[in-house]
């Protein structure tokens, strides 16, 4: 195996997060409106953005594999605990609904100037820290009811690689398609229109 | 102001840019991209900061304070790289500028009490599955893991049910 390379130092790290950060930014995920607008069905662009990633980054790690270049072994697969796996994106969603993002996206806010997105952000180090205060109670749930180790969707099955990608192309081609007209956010490159992206319903205090 | 902002990327041009840094996160590293990671880090790192002592006796935060420093975590570089990817496309394309986004019917003191609750309940929540959206999400789905596809099921149920009674507090 020749990957991955192990380069994981700060440059590796600014780099990775560099191009992170700039398409987050570019998709309009710096703003609350516009990633909540998703859990509200008016704009399809986080699911968009969010389908593409995975569908361009898990065909290019399964394109690795058959080239032989790259191993399962050799990449973080997260394992499940069925119910803190589940609980766990519970909170991170009901975070969003509440709060407008996530952690990623909540710098990426902060970063284009909304004071919200700081907020959010400090608002994670106190749930952490409660998190931390409560764990020795919580950490029976933290193992419970574990899936095998590193499990990915294609095990669980019993079908191919391809097959997986494939049904989620298919799936996100379908979504794509019933959500294909133009929305006011985004996908249309008017300024003219009130975009909620572009701060217009933010309200500026300067 | 927000008429001189360049437009947002087509979602599937952003979408492919993010698959690609996210591809080559995992040829570079083995892993994928995240944030809490580092929100964790920081918390114990700040934690230990005001409190040594409770700090290194938890049974969460002290096996972490001792393993150095936050700069010697990959993740603590890929943040600071986000904020700076954000600030570089925020600011060339016009649409850096002091503000408060959220829920647009409710007063700033109210959203920024909604900010921080939702921040709370998404770090707390972070913990419990071991990753964010970015981590577990994005970074898991693309390894096609179960755990990932699990994750956004829990995160999208929930984020829609809420989000949908929460509407009328937006535009």
């Amino acid at each position: 195996m020749t990957l991955p390379l192990d380069l994981t130092g700060p440059v590796s790290g600014l780099v990775c997060g560099g191009i992170f950060g700039f398409a987050l930014e570019r998709a309009g995920f710096a703003s609350g409106c516009k990633l909540t607008a998703q859990l509200r069905f008016t704009d399809w662009a986080v699911f968009k953005v969010m389908f593409t990633a995975i569908l361009v980054a898990a065909t290019g790690i399964w394109l690795l594999q058959v080239l032989g270049l790259l191993s399962k072994e050799d990449i973080f697969i997260p394992t499940t605990y069925f119910w803190a796996t589940l609980l766990g994106g519970v909170g991170v969603g009901a975070g969003m609904a509440i709060g407008g993002y996530c952690p990623g996206t909540s710098v990426v806010s902060f970063m284009s100037g909304r004071l919200d997105g700081l907020v959010f952000f400090l608002g994670i180090l106190v749930g952490t820290a409660a998190f931390a205060g409560v764990y020795t109670w919580i950490e029976p749930l933290m193992h419970a009811l574990p899936g095998p180790e590193a499990q990915t969707v294609s095990e669980l099955l019993g079908v191919p690689d391809w097959i997986v990608l494939v049904a989620l192309g298919v799936v996100f081609g379908a979504v794509a398609w019933f959500t294909r007209t133009p929305v006011p956010t985004g996908t249309t490159p008017s300024n003219a229109s009130p975009t909620l992206a572009h701060g217009t319903t933010a309200r500026s205090f300067q | 102001m927000s008429g001189t902002s360049k437009p947002l990327w087509n979602p599937y041009a952003a979408g492919v840019l993010l698959g690609l840094g996210l591809l080559l996160t995992f040829i570079l590293t083995g892993h994928g991209l995240g944030a809490s990671g580092f929100s964790t880090a920081l918390t114990a790192a700040t934690s230990h900061i005001l409190a040594p002592a409770a700090t290194e006796a938890n049974a969460y935060f002290g096996p972490m304070v001792e393993n150095g420093s936050l700069l010697d975590l990959w993740i603590t570089w890929q943040v600071f790289g986000v904020a700076i990817g954000a600030l570089i496309g925020a600011m060339s394309a016009g649409r850096f500028r002091w503000s408060i986004d959220g829920p647009t019917r409710l007063s700033i003191a109210r959203r920024l009490v909604l900010a921080g609750v939702g921040g709370a309940i998404a770090g707390f929540g972070a913990r419990l599955s071991l990753g964010c959206t970015s981590g577990l999400g994005l970074s898991g789905a693309a390894t096609l893991a179960s755990a990932g596809f699990l994750f956004l099921i829990g995160f999208f149920v929930t984020g829609a049910t809420l989000g949908l009674l929460m509407r009328r507090y937006w535009q």
